[in-house]
């Protein structure tokens, strides 16, 4: 943000002029394409045939037996399936109430930590830890945490014996808290990096036109961090709705835990083995994924234009 | 004004003091599962949870070993118990146990090790060369594929990984350390290299060109004039795929069961004879987030750097 460098001094890439750096060039670049072929695209579209197939990737001793082609079978089952609605609303109320949290958190906590004094650094560090653990551990570590017998939640805030993590009415809520105690500092990360940016000097003038405060913060403040409070969002968005580790930390795939999508696109492919219903599946998922990204860049990209 | 500046100083002590409760708040679950994991047996399964107790480390022993529990009445002779080391001993008398070999910590722990840092090397100088090459030279279609090596990224795991899964199967790769560092160098080469051609993009073309017309090939002058300059870039995006190879789950809790299995995988799933061991699973998860801990302290500078894939430099 703060004054950007541009590329070297300023000269755009050049062609490369000889063969010799044309063959480095594609030294460089194809090893990594060749790879994310392999290794993302070939899957994905393998997982395309599937998903019109019925298949199932049980049997260890055959592999790639002929599956059965069925068309899009697979693709109305799961549209009309209201067991499906109920997956995608639960993980559509996750979302919400996850980032949501960390939206109103994360910003709250830069705002304050804009405030200068001895030891600031040292909290802005110990804020951001969680951020960089292992989901599953976290979960795992909030489970404890939440136990009805002997965790420490309940005791500190009175409840008495909630059990979190198997209350099927509640443990969404569980999984809820632990999300956004994870990812709060990483929203609060970006909207710090947003408020270092806004220039001095914009305040300075409003404070001569005897701004007040609530203008100085929804004209200058809000409008020069949202172009970051919309990168934290889009990302947050889009793990939060693949989420998977936390959930496997705290309820596991026990009949009591919440229908969230990746859980139960885990226990199609993996518990029950049906393959092409959970690629099928997959796809779906995949394309929401795809959507909610190519919107949220957009609406970046319009936010950055007006600056 | 004497008036207003005293105002702010009391508004700055509020918001100090504000701060300090939100981060005290904020450790309690990290506080909680130090202190369990330093409980002694009797008191992990206490109601209302005690604070104060004479910290053990038994459940460091147990995490690190396997036992056999004795049989009821039985008990050992005093000359076996004079055979026990001090491990051993802790061991009998909280769980009525005995020590038979080494547990599986050390063989996962190790797993995590040599896969992360493997795909740490292979991300990093992949991820070098290809952020290079797009810096400094026009590659056809160059905004495509840079959208296209960021989009595998956000590829949902549970998406990809049943035909990876049987692909895997089909070549031999499922359960080996070799799929997992391929998988993980896959998955972070993306974010590599975005981070990296920020990094790459800010040093100055001037010395290559210069190197260039000393008679420098292009290939030294990247090892002699580039790579020394990003030295920075490079710790810190290290460090990055690090962490993300260290905390990855699904795909090692999909992929492997024994041979290859890394902490994350295996941690959550102890269920010992006498019933989940909080106590191990405790220490576990602090022996296993340590590492991580420590790594993102050291990174701090660049964290937001990291976290936006490049996009904001400061």
């Amino acid at each position: 943000m703060k004054k950007n460098r541009k590329s070297g001094s300023g000269k755009p890439p050049r062609l490369a002029n000889s063969m010799k750096e044309t063959n480095f060039v594609r030294i460089c670049i194809l090893p990594t394409i060749i790879l994310l072929i392999l290794i993302n695209i070939v899957p994905l579209l393998s997982s395309l045939r599937y998903s019109f197939t019925e298949y199932t990737a049980r049997k260890l001793t055959v592999p790639g037996e002929n599956p059965l082609f069925i068309g899009n079978e697979n693709y109305i089952n799961l549209l009309t399936d209201p067991s499906v609605w109920e997956r995608f609303t639960t993980t559509a109320r996750y979302v919400i109430l996850s980032v949501g949290g960390e939206m109103i958190l994360g910003f709250s906590f830069a705002l304050l930590l804009q405030t200068k004094f001895k030891g600031r650094g040292i909290i802005q560090t110990l804020l951001v830890l969680p951020m960089t653990m292992s989901p599953v551990i976290v979960g795992l570590m909030w489970k404890l945490f939440l136990d009805p017998n002997w965790g420490m939640f309940n005791y500190l805030l009175g409840l008495g014996r909630v059990d979190w993590a198997q209350d099927p009415n509640i443990n969404l809520y569980a999984i809820v808290m632990a999300d956004i105690w994870m990812w709060t500092p990483f929203v609060m990360l970006l909207s710090l990096a947003g408020l270092s940016a806004v220039p001095q000097s914009l305040y300075e003038a409003a404070e001569v036109d005897r701004a007040s405060g609530w203008f100085k913060f929804t004209r200058i403040t809000l409008p020069m961090v949202s172009p970051l409070l919309m990168i934290a969002l889009i990302f947050r968005v889009m793990e939060a709705f693949k989420v998977f580790d936390l959930p496997m930390g705290i309820t596991g795939t026990g009949a009591a835990a919440p229908p969230l999508i990746s859980i139960k696109l885990y226990k199609d492919t993996f518990l029950t083995w049906k393959t092409g219903y959970g690629s099928a599946l997959g796809y779906i998922v995949l394309l929401i994924v795809v959507a909610i990204t190519s919107i949220f860049v957009k609406y970046l990209n319009k936010a950055k234009q007006e600056d | 004004m004497a008036e207003s500046r005293r105002e702010k100083g009391w508004k700055h002590h509020l918001i100090v003091v504000t701060l300090i409760v939100i981060t005290i708040i904020y450790m309690i679950p990290l506080f909680y599962i130090v202190n369990t994991s330093f409980r002694p047996w009797k008191d992990i399964k206490q109601y209302p949870p005690k604070l104060i107790y004479q910290p053990s480390i038994g459940s460091y022993i147990r995490i690190f070993t396997a036992r056999s529990v004795l049989a009821p009445g039985v008990e050992l002779s005093d000359e076996e118990k004079a055979g026990l080391n001090w491990a051993g001993r802790i061991v009998l008398r909280d769980t009525n146990e005995r020590i038979t070999r080494l547990g599986d910590l050390p063989k996962r722990y190790l797993n995590s090790i040599i896969i992360s840092v493997s795909a740490t090397l292979i991300t990093v100088i992949m991820g070098t060369m290809t952020a290079y090459g797009f810096s400094r030279f026009k590659v056809p279609g160059a905004g495509n594929w840079l959208f296209f090596i960021l989009s595998t990224r956000m590829l949902p795991p549970v998406v990809v990984v049943i035909p990876i899964f049987l692909m895997y199967r089909t070549i031999g790769l499922n359960d080996s350390r070799l799929g997992l560092i391929l998988l993980y160098t896959a998955f972070n080469v993306s974010f590599a290299v975005w981070v990296l051609k920020g990094f790459i993009d800010e040093i100055p073309r001037e010395y290559e060109e210069a190197a260039m017309v000393d008679g420098y090939t292009r290939w030294e002058v990247f090892r002699k004039v580039v790579l020394p300059q990003s030295v920075t870039g490079i710790a810190a995006t290290a460090v990055f795929v690090f962490i993300f190879s260290w905390n990855e789950y699904a795909f090692s809790f999909l992929l492997t069961r024994k041979t290859a299995q890394t902490v994350p995988a295996w941690l959550p799933y102890q269920m010992g004879v006498l019933g989940y061991d909080w106590g191990a699973a405790a220490a576990g998860s602090v022996l296993f987030l340590l590492p991580a801990m420590i790594l993102t302290i050291l990174l701090r500078k660049h964290l937001v750097r990291g976290i936006s894939f490049g996009a904001i430099r400061k």
